[in-house]
Protein backbone atom coordinates (compact mmCIF):
# COMPACT_ATOMS: atom_id res chain seq x y z
CA UNK A 1 0.00 0.00 0.00
CA UNK A 2 1.17 3.30 -1.09
CA UNK A 3 0.01 5.03 2.32
CA UNK A 4 1.19 2.78 4.37
CA UNK A 5 5.24 3.07 2.28
CA UNK A 6 4.55 6.95 3.05
CA UNK A 7 3.91 6.42 6.70
CA UNK A 8 6.84 3.94 7.20
CA UNK A 9 9.49 5.94 5.19
CA UNK A 10 8.58 9.30 7.39
CA UNK A 11 8.62 7.04 10.95
CA UNK A 12 11.41 5.13 9.58
CA UNK A 13 13.01 8.62 9.29
CA UNK A 14 12.50 10.08 12.52
CA UNK A 15 13.82 6.95 13.97
CA UNK A 16 16.75 7.38 12.19
CA UNK A 17 17.00 10.67 13.02
CA UNK A 18 16.64 10.34 16.61
CA UNK A 19 19.25 7.81 17.15
CA UNK A 20 21.60 9.28 15.19
CA UNK A 21 21.28 12.45 17.11
CA UNK A 22 21.45 10.55 20.38
CA UNK A 23 24.24 8.02 19.32
CA UNK A 24 26.42 11.01 18.35
CA UNK A 25 26.89 11.29 22.21
CA UNK A 26 26.69 7.55 23.05
CA UNK A 27 29.61 7.03 21.17
CA UNK A 28 31.61 10.01 22.23
CA UNK A 29 30.33 8.85 25.43
CA UNK A 30 31.90 4.83 24.96
CA UNK A 31 28.06 3.80 25.35
CA UNK A 32 28.34 2.21 21.79
CA UNK A 33 27.20 -1.20 22.50
CA UNK A 34 24.67 0.32 25.71
CA UNK A 35 21.98 0.34 22.36
CA UNK A 36 23.15 -2.79 21.13
CA UNK A 37 22.87 -4.82 24.63
CA UNK A 38 19.78 -2.45 25.66
CA UNK A 39 17.78 -3.86 22.89
CA UNK A 40 18.76 -7.21 23.56
CA UNK A 41 17.23 -6.59 27.48
CA UNK A 42 13.69 -5.66 25.81
CA UNK A 43 12.99 -8.85 24.42
CA UNK A 44 11.91 -10.31 27.56
CA UNK A 45 9.86 -7.49 27.89
CA UNK A 46 8.15 -8.07 24.41
CA UNK A 47 7.45 -11.55 25.17
CA UNK A 48 5.58 -10.84 28.55
CA UNK A 49 4.09 -8.38 26.72
CA UNK A 50 2.80 -9.89 23.78
CA UNK A 51 1.76 -13.26 26.51
CA UNK A 52 -0.45 -11.35 28.88
CA UNK A 53 -1.70 -9.48 25.45
CA UNK A 54 -0.85 -5.69 25.92
CA UNK A 55 1.15 -3.37 23.49
CA UNK A 56 4.50 -4.87 23.25
CA UNK A 57 6.08 -1.21 22.79
CA UNK A 58 4.92 -0.85 26.31
CA UNK A 59 6.65 -4.18 27.64
CA UNK A 60 10.12 -3.13 25.76
CA UNK A 61 10.13 0.36 27.74
CA UNK A 62 8.89 -1.33 30.86
CA UNK A 63 12.47 -3.34 30.60
CA UNK A 64 14.48 -0.89 29.66
CA UNK A 65 13.59 1.36 32.21
CA UNK A 66 14.34 -1.34 34.83
CA UNK A 67 17.11 -1.98 33.08
CA UNK A 68 18.80 1.31 32.67
CA UNK A 69 17.72 2.12 36.65
CA UNK A 70 20.02 -0.68 37.37
CA UNK A 71 22.60 0.41 34.99
CA UNK A 72 22.75 4.09 36.66
CA UNK A 73 22.71 3.02 40.27
CA UNK A 74 25.56 0.43 39.82
CA UNK A 75 27.43 2.70 38.05
CA UNK A 76 27.64 5.83 40.36
CA UNK A 77 28.54 2.88 43.18
CA UNK A 78 31.24 0.76 41.38
CA UNK A 79 32.45 3.29 38.65
CA UNK A 80 32.23 0.28 36.31
CA UNK A 81 31.46 1.35 32.95
CA UNK A 82 28.12 1.21 31.69
CA UNK A 83 29.22 -1.71 28.83
CA UNK A 84 30.67 -3.90 31.61
CA UNK A 85 26.95 -3.58 33.97
CA UNK A 86 25.07 -4.17 30.39
CA UNK A 87 26.67 -6.60 28.89
CA UNK A 88 25.92 -8.68 32.04
CA UNK A 89 22.63 -8.08 31.31
CA UNK A 90 21.81 -8.42 27.78
CA UNK A 91 23.57 -12.04 27.33
CA UNK A 92 21.10 -13.02 30.15
CA UNK A 93 18.14 -11.38 28.56
CA UNK A 94 18.59 -12.51 25.25
CA UNK A 95 18.66 -16.05 26.62
CA UNK A 96 15.15 -15.13 28.19
CA UNK A 97 13.75 -13.49 26.02
CA UNK A 98 14.28 -16.38 23.25
CA UNK A 99 12.55 -18.66 25.51
CA UNK A 100 9.25 -16.84 26.22
CA UNK A 101 8.79 -14.73 23.15
CA UNK A 102 5.91 -17.04 21.15
CA UNK A 103 7.40 -18.84 17.79
CA UNK A 104 5.21 -16.92 15.54
CA UNK A 105 6.04 -13.23 16.76
CA UNK A 106 9.85 -14.11 17.22
CA UNK A 107 11.26 -13.17 13.75
CA UNK A 108 9.04 -10.06 13.99
CA UNK A 109 10.69 -8.94 17.75
CA UNK A 110 14.09 -10.12 16.76
CA UNK A 111 14.60 -8.17 13.37
CA UNK A 112 12.11 -5.32 13.69
CA UNK A 113 8.82 -5.48 10.92
CA UNK A 114 8.13 -1.16 10.06
CA UNK A 115 5.41 -2.36 7.77
CA UNK A 116 3.23 -2.87 11.18
CA UNK A 117 2.75 0.67 12.07
CA UNK A 118 -0.51 2.54 12.65
CA UNK A 119 -1.24 6.16 12.85
CA UNK A 120 -0.59 5.70 16.71
CA UNK A 121 2.76 4.91 16.57
CA UNK A 122 3.48 7.53 14.36
CA UNK A 123 2.42 10.18 16.51
CA UNK A 124 4.19 8.88 19.74
CA UNK A 125 7.12 8.37 17.63
CA UNK A 126 7.19 11.91 16.75
CA UNK A 127 6.66 13.07 20.51
CA UNK A 128 9.33 11.05 21.21
CA UNK A 129 11.68 12.47 18.65
CA UNK A 130 10.86 15.92 19.44
CA UNK A 131 11.63 15.22 22.71
CA UNK A 132 14.99 13.46 22.66
CA UNK A 133 16.21 16.23 20.10
CA UNK A 134 15.05 19.28 23.00
CA UNK A 135 16.20 17.25 26.15
CA UNK A 136 19.83 16.22 24.46
CA UNK A 137 20.39 19.62 23.22
CA UNK A 138 19.29 21.25 27.08
CA UNK A 139 22.31 18.95 28.51
CA UNK A 140 24.39 18.34 25.76
CA UNK A 141 26.88 20.86 27.24
CA UNK A 142 26.99 18.17 30.72
CA UNK A 143 27.25 15.50 28.50
CA UNK A 144 30.00 17.11 26.81
CA UNK A 145 32.16 18.57 29.53
CA UNK A 146 31.63 15.14 31.69
CA UNK A 147 33.51 13.60 28.78
CA UNK A 148 36.53 15.94 28.84
CA UNK A 149 36.39 16.12 32.82
CA UNK A 150 33.69 14.80 35.53
CA UNK A 151 35.98 17.36 38.19
CA UNK A 152 35.61 20.25 36.12
CA UNK A 153 31.97 19.70 35.47
CA UNK A 154 31.13 19.54 38.91
CA UNK A 155 32.81 22.35 39.82
CA UNK A 156 30.62 24.19 37.91
CA UNK A 157 27.66 23.00 39.49
CA UNK A 158 26.21 21.12 37.18
CA UNK A 159 25.13 17.87 38.31
CA UNK A 160 26.70 14.86 36.83
CA UNK A 161 24.29 12.61 38.04
CA UNK A 162 21.26 14.23 36.84
CA UNK A 163 22.16 14.02 33.69
CA UNK A 164 23.34 10.76 33.20
CA UNK A 165 20.16 9.66 34.20
CA UNK A 166 18.48 11.55 31.75
CA UNK A 167 20.24 10.83 29.10
CA UNK A 168 20.17 7.05 29.84
CA UNK A 169 16.54 7.25 29.79
CA UNK A 170 16.49 8.91 26.41
CA UNK A 171 18.58 5.93 25.25
CA UNK A 172 15.65 4.03 26.38
CA UNK A 173 13.08 5.58 24.52
CA UNK A 174 15.37 5.68 21.34
CA UNK A 175 16.03 1.86 21.65
CA UNK A 176 11.88 1.15 22.19
CA UNK A 177 11.36 3.33 19.61
CA UNK A 178 13.88 1.91 16.62
CA UNK A 179 13.16 -1.90 17.86
CA UNK A 180 10.21 -0.98 15.28
CA UNK A 181 12.39 -0.69 12.44
CA UNK A 182 15.63 -2.64 13.21
CA UNK A 183 14.12 -5.15 16.01
CA UNK A 184 16.49 -6.76 19.05
CA UNK A 185 18.87 -7.75 16.95
CA UNK A 186 20.05 -5.05 15.07
CA UNK A 187 18.38 -2.02 16.63
CA UNK A 188 21.67 -1.03 18.43
CA UNK A 189 23.71 0.16 14.56
CA UNK A 190 21.12 2.46 14.02
CA UNK A 191 23.10 4.46 16.82
CA UNK A 192 26.19 3.76 16.32
CA UNK A 193 27.19 3.54 12.58
CA UNK A 194 25.48 6.91 11.27
CA UNK A 195 27.25 8.30 14.29
CA UNK A 196 30.90 6.44 13.50
CA UNK A 197 30.31 7.71 10.05
CA UNK A 198 29.77 11.66 11.11
CA UNK A 199 32.60 11.47 13.45
CA UNK A 200 35.22 10.83 10.14
CA UNK A 201 33.32 13.85 8.47
CA UNK A 202 32.65 16.53 11.34
CA UNK A 203 35.01 18.97 13.20
CA UNK A 204 33.19 20.73 15.05
CA UNK A 205 30.33 19.42 17.89
CA UNK A 206 27.30 20.98 16.35
CA UNK A 207 28.38 19.50 12.85
CA UNK A 208 29.17 16.26 14.31
CA UNK A 209 25.71 15.77 15.84
CA UNK A 210 23.53 17.08 13.01
CA UNK A 211 25.57 15.21 10.43
CA UNK A 212 24.88 12.11 12.77
CA UNK A 213 21.07 12.50 13.01
CA UNK A 214 21.05 13.43 9.37
CA UNK A 215 22.84 10.23 8.40
CA UNK A 216 20.88 8.36 10.78
CA UNK A 217 17.40 9.24 9.16
CA UNK A 218 19.42 9.38 5.50
CA UNK A 219 20.12 5.56 6.24
CA UNK A 220 16.85 4.84 7.48
CA UNK A 221 14.76 6.02 3.91
CA UNK A 222 17.08 4.63 1.61
CA UNK A 223 17.17 1.80 3.71
CA UNK A 224 13.00 1.59 3.78
CA UNK A 225 12.56 2.80 0.43
CA UNK A 226 14.92 0.01 -0.92
CA UNK A 227 13.51 -3.05 0.94
CA UNK A 228 9.83 -1.91 -0.32
CA UNK A 229 11.26 -2.16 -3.46
CA UNK A 230 12.88 -5.61 -3.81
CA UNK A 231 10.18 -6.37 -1.22
CA UNK A 232 12.84 -7.47 1.84
CA UNK A 233 12.86 -7.28 5.58
CA UNK A 234 13.26 -3.34 5.80
CA UNK A 235 15.73 -4.01 9.36
CA UNK A 236 19.02 -5.50 7.57
CA UNK A 237 18.42 -3.47 4.67
CA UNK A 238 18.52 -0.29 7.00
CA UNK A 239 21.67 -1.36 8.98
CA UNK A 240 23.70 -2.07 5.79
CA UNK A 241 22.55 1.07 4.61
CA UNK A 242 23.67 2.68 7.25
CA UNK A 243 27.12 0.71 6.64
CA UNK A 244 27.39 1.84 3.24
CA UNK A 245 27.41 5.10 4.57
CA UNK A 246 30.21 4.84 6.95
CA UNK A 247 32.10 3.60 3.59
CA UNK A 248 31.73 6.21 2.23
CA UNK A 249 32.41 8.47 5.05
CA UNK A 250 35.69 7.02 5.64
CA UNK A 251 36.94 8.31 2.18
CA UNK A 252 36.21 11.88 3.09
CA UNK A 253 37.87 11.46 6.77
CA UNK A 254 39.53 14.52 8.23
CA UNK B 1 55.82 27.78 68.62
CA UNK B 2 56.80 25.38 66.15
CA UNK B 3 58.25 26.20 62.38
CA UNK B 4 54.85 25.51 60.53
CA UNK B 5 53.16 28.05 63.06
CA UNK B 6 56.04 30.84 62.83
CA UNK B 7 55.82 30.40 59.22
CA UNK B 8 52.35 30.89 58.97
CA UNK B 9 52.41 33.75 61.74
CA UNK B 10 54.58 35.98 59.79
CA UNK B 11 52.72 35.16 56.63
CA UNK B 12 49.49 36.96 58.12
CA UNK B 13 51.32 39.72 58.93
CA UNK B 14 51.38 41.31 55.48
CA UNK B 15 47.43 42.16 56.65
CA UNK B 16 45.74 40.96 53.42
CA UNK B 17 41.94 39.79 53.52
CA UNK B 18 42.32 35.95 54.06
CA UNK B 19 39.70 34.39 51.62
CA UNK B 20 40.83 30.53 52.29
CA UNK B 21 40.72 29.12 56.35
CA UNK B 22 42.10 25.23 56.37
CA UNK B 23 41.62 23.43 59.77
CA UNK B 24 42.38 20.37 60.58
CA UNK B 25 41.57 19.25 57.43
CA UNK B 26 41.35 15.31 56.76
CA UNK B 27 39.84 12.94 53.76
CA UNK B 28 39.91 9.25 54.07
CA UNK B 29 38.54 6.99 51.36
CA UNK B 30 37.23 4.29 53.48
CA UNK B 31 39.88 2.64 55.53
CA UNK B 32 42.10 4.61 53.55
CA UNK B 33 43.73 8.03 54.94
CA UNK B 34 44.30 10.38 52.12
CA UNK B 35 44.98 13.88 53.71
CA UNK B 36 45.86 14.34 57.33
CA UNK B 37 46.02 17.28 59.83
CA UNK B 38 46.45 20.24 56.93
CA UNK B 39 46.50 24.20 58.53
CA UNK B 40 46.77 26.64 56.13
CA UNK B 41 45.26 29.74 54.95
CA UNK B 42 45.20 32.13 51.59
CA UNK B 43 45.05 35.58 51.16
CA UNK B 44 44.18 38.02 48.65
CA UNK B 45 46.68 37.78 45.93
CA UNK B 46 48.70 35.01 46.67
CA UNK B 47 50.55 32.56 44.64
CA UNK B 48 50.37 29.32 46.90
CA UNK B 49 52.06 26.22 44.98
CA UNK B 50 51.42 22.88 46.48
CA UNK B 51 54.01 19.92 46.20
CA UNK B 52 54.86 16.88 46.98
CA UNK B 53 55.91 13.31 45.51
CA UNK B 54 52.73 11.66 42.95
CA UNK B 55 49.70 9.96 45.77
CA UNK B 56 50.45 12.62 48.37
CA UNK B 57 46.89 13.71 48.10
CA UNK B 58 47.64 17.25 46.19
CA UNK B 59 44.75 16.73 43.81
CA UNK B 60 42.08 15.26 46.23
CA UNK B 61 43.13 18.88 48.24
CA UNK B 62 41.88 20.47 45.10
CA UNK B 63 38.89 18.05 45.25
CA UNK B 64 38.51 18.93 48.88
CA UNK B 65 38.46 22.79 48.66
CA UNK B 66 35.93 22.84 45.54
CA UNK B 67 33.79 20.38 47.97
CA UNK B 68 34.31 17.77 45.60
CA UNK B 69 34.70 14.78 48.35
CA UNK B 70 33.92 14.77 51.53
CA UNK B 71 36.03 15.88 54.20
CA UNK B 72 36.72 16.58 58.11
CA UNK B 73 37.90 19.60 59.38
CA UNK B 74 37.67 23.01 58.51
CA UNK B 75 37.84 24.65 55.47
CA UNK B 76 36.36 28.01 54.62
CA UNK B 77 36.04 30.42 51.63
CA UNK B 78 34.89 33.69 51.86
CA UNK B 79 31.52 34.76 50.84
CA UNK B 80 30.61 35.15 47.06
CA UNK B 81 33.92 34.05 45.84
CA UNK B 82 34.00 32.85 42.54
CA UNK B 83 36.44 30.07 42.55
CA UNK B 84 37.32 28.17 39.34
CA UNK B 85 39.30 25.03 39.15
CA UNK B 86 41.21 23.56 35.99
CA UNK B 87 42.35 19.79 36.72
CA UNK B 88 45.24 18.00 35.71
CA UNK B 89 43.23 15.09 33.38
CA UNK B 90 41.42 16.03 30.81
CA UNK B 91 40.07 13.95 27.93
CA UNK B 92 40.53 15.36 25.11
CA UNK B 93 42.25 13.41 22.21
CA UNK B 94 42.07 13.98 18.32
CA UNK B 95 38.94 12.19 17.58
CA UNK B 96 36.95 14.67 19.96
CA UNK B 97 34.50 16.30 18.17
CA UNK B 98 34.72 20.24 19.67
CA UNK B 99 36.38 23.00 18.46
CA UNK B 100 37.82 25.68 20.35
CA UNK B 101 35.54 28.13 19.93
CA UNK B 102 32.35 25.92 21.16
CA UNK B 103 34.66 24.61 24.33
CA UNK B 104 34.66 28.95 25.15
CA UNK B 105 31.12 28.93 24.25
CA UNK B 106 30.56 26.71 27.06
CA UNK B 107 31.15 29.64 29.41
CA UNK B 108 30.39 32.86 27.43
CA UNK B 109 28.38 33.00 23.76
CA UNK B 110 30.04 36.59 23.49
CA UNK B 111 32.38 36.20 20.40
CA UNK B 112 34.16 38.83 21.48
CA UNK B 113 34.91 38.21 25.10
CA UNK B 114 36.37 34.96 23.67
CA UNK B 115 38.60 36.56 21.40
CA UNK B 116 39.79 38.87 24.03
CA UNK B 117 40.63 36.49 26.51
CA UNK B 118 42.75 34.36 24.07
CA UNK B 119 44.70 36.89 22.60
CA UNK B 120 45.46 38.06 26.64
CA UNK B 121 47.30 34.46 26.60
CA UNK B 122 49.20 35.02 23.99
CA UNK B 123 47.22 32.56 22.05
CA UNK B 124 47.44 34.98 19.25
CA UNK B 125 48.80 38.10 18.19
CA UNK B 126 46.78 38.40 15.11
CA UNK B 127 44.25 40.79 15.21
CA UNK B 128 42.51 39.88 12.04
CA UNK B 129 39.32 38.41 13.24
CA UNK B 130 39.06 35.93 10.54
CA UNK B 131 42.55 34.33 11.01
CA UNK B 132 41.72 33.77 14.74
CA UNK B 133 38.36 32.76 13.72
CA UNK B 134 39.45 30.60 11.22
CA UNK B 135 42.80 29.08 12.59
CA UNK B 136 42.02 28.87 16.32
CA UNK B 137 37.85 29.12 16.93
CA UNK B 138 37.30 26.33 14.11
CA UNK B 139 39.97 24.32 15.21
CA UNK B 140 39.47 21.04 16.82
CA UNK B 141 40.62 21.20 20.73
CA UNK B 142 42.57 18.01 20.40
CA UNK B 143 44.54 19.24 17.38
CA UNK B 144 45.83 21.90 19.43
CA UNK B 145 49.68 21.31 20.77
CA UNK B 146 50.40 20.95 24.02
CA UNK B 147 51.15 24.71 25.01
CA UNK B 148 48.26 25.95 22.86
CA UNK B 149 45.85 23.43 25.02
CA UNK B 150 47.73 24.72 28.17
CA UNK B 151 46.91 28.44 27.21
CA UNK B 152 43.46 27.47 25.89
CA UNK B 153 42.68 26.33 29.50
CA UNK B 154 43.51 28.67 30.90
CA UNK B 155 41.83 31.69 28.78
CA UNK B 156 39.06 29.18 29.83
CA UNK B 157 39.38 29.34 33.38
CA UNK B 158 39.51 33.25 32.88
CA UNK B 159 36.81 33.78 31.26
CA UNK B 160 33.67 34.22 33.55
CA UNK B 161 36.15 36.68 35.76
CA UNK B 162 36.96 34.58 38.96
CA UNK B 163 38.33 35.62 42.26
CA UNK B 164 40.62 32.62 42.27
CA UNK B 165 42.20 29.77 40.41
CA UNK B 166 43.01 26.13 41.46
CA UNK B 167 45.48 25.06 38.49
CA UNK B 168 46.24 21.16 38.91
CA UNK B 169 49.76 21.26 36.99
CA UNK B 170 49.35 23.74 34.58
CA UNK B 171 51.84 22.63 32.35
CA UNK B 172 51.92 18.87 32.54
CA UNK B 173 52.53 18.20 28.82
CA UNK B 174 54.74 20.41 27.99
CA UNK B 175 58.10 20.76 27.30
CA UNK B 176 60.66 22.17 30.24
CA UNK B 177 61.11 25.67 27.79
CA UNK B 178 57.23 26.20 27.66
CA UNK B 179 56.92 25.71 31.44
CA UNK B 180 58.60 29.17 32.21
CA UNK B 181 56.12 30.85 29.39
CA UNK B 182 53.23 29.25 30.97
CA UNK B 183 53.78 30.49 34.64
CA UNK B 184 55.02 34.04 33.08
CA UNK B 185 51.50 34.01 31.51
CA UNK B 186 49.81 32.82 34.72
CA UNK B 187 51.47 36.13 36.62
CA UNK B 188 50.71 38.28 34.03
CA UNK B 189 46.76 37.76 34.02
CA UNK B 190 47.21 37.11 38.11
CA UNK B 191 48.17 41.02 37.97
CA UNK B 192 46.09 42.00 35.54
CA UNK B 193 43.06 40.32 37.12
CA UNK B 194 44.06 40.62 40.50
CA UNK B 195 43.47 37.29 41.03
CA UNK B 196 44.70 34.87 43.88
CA UNK B 197 46.38 31.39 42.47
CA UNK B 198 46.52 27.99 43.78
CA UNK B 199 48.55 25.59 41.97
CA UNK B 200 49.91 21.88 41.99
CA UNK B 201 53.53 21.24 40.65
CA UNK B 202 56.15 19.35 40.32
CA UNK B 203 59.02 21.78 39.82
CA UNK B 204 60.78 23.03 42.94
CA UNK B 205 62.46 25.66 40.57
CA UNK B 206 59.29 27.15 39.39
CA UNK B 207 58.35 27.11 42.59
CA UNK B 208 60.93 29.10 43.88
CA UNK B 209 60.68 31.77 41.06
CA UNK B 210 56.69 32.27 40.98
CA UNK B 211 55.11 31.26 44.60
CA UNK B 212 55.14 33.94 47.43
CA UNK B 213 53.72 30.78 49.94
CA UNK B 214 54.54 27.19 49.31
CA UNK B 215 52.61 23.75 50.78
CA UNK B 216 54.85 20.46 51.08
CA UNK B 217 52.82 18.16 51.25
CA UNK B 218 52.55 13.96 51.69
CA UNK B 219 49.38 13.37 53.17
CA UNK B 220 50.34 15.68 55.96
CA UNK B 221 52.27 18.94 55.76
CA UNK B 222 55.45 18.97 55.86
CA UNK B 223 56.74 22.41 55.07
CA UNK B 224 54.52 25.46 54.99
CA UNK B 225 55.90 29.20 54.65
CA UNK B 226 57.95 31.25 51.94
CA UNK B 227 59.58 28.73 49.79
CA UNK B 228 63.27 30.68 50.46
CA UNK B 229 62.55 29.80 54.07
CA UNK B 230 60.74 26.38 54.27
CA UNK B 231 62.36 24.17 51.12
CA UNK B 232 65.15 23.36 52.93
CA UNK B 233 67.36 19.57 52.64
CA UNK B 234 65.71 18.52 55.70
CA UNK B 235 62.17 19.36 54.43
CA UNK B 236 62.61 17.83 51.16
CA UNK B 237 64.33 14.84 52.72
CA UNK B 238 61.29 14.54 54.59
CA UNK B 239 59.05 15.02 51.46
CA UNK B 240 60.42 12.86 48.82
CA UNK B 241 61.84 10.72 51.00
CA UNK B 242 65.39 10.16 50.30
CA UNK B 243 68.70 11.74 49.07
CA UNK B 244 67.46 14.85 47.17
CA UNK B 245 70.22 17.10 45.80
CA UNK B 246 68.75 20.34 44.72
CA UNK B 247 70.65 23.48 43.70
CA UNK B 248 68.97 26.20 45.05
CA UNK B 249 68.62 29.16 42.48
CA UNK B 250 70.14 32.84 43.62
CA UNK B 251 68.94 35.71 42.05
Amino acid sequence: MINSLYLQLIVGTLIGLGSGYIGSFMVLRRMSLVGDALSHVALPGIAVALLIGINPFIGAFAALVVAILGIWMLEKKTELPSETLVGIFFTLSLAAGLLLTPKPELLEALFGDISKIGITDAIITGVFTMLIFLIITRISKGLMLSIISKDLTKSLKINVDKINLIFLFLVAVVVALGLKVAGTLLMGSLVIIPAAASKNISVSLSRYTANSAILGGLSAFAGIWVANYFNLIPGPIVVLTGGVVFLVSLLFKK
Amino acid sequence: MDKLGESAKIHNMANQETILTVENLGVRFGEHEVLKDLNFFVQKGDILAIVGPNGSGKSVLFRALMNLVPFSGKMKWTERLKINYVPQKFFVDAELPLSVGEFMEFKTKSRSKIIETLKSVGLTEHHDEHHIIHHILNRRLGWLSGGQMQRVLIAWSILDNPDVLLFDEPTSGIDVGGEETIYNLLRKIKEERSLTIILISHDLNIVYKYANNVICLNKKMICYGQPNEVLDPTALAKLYGGETAFYKHEH
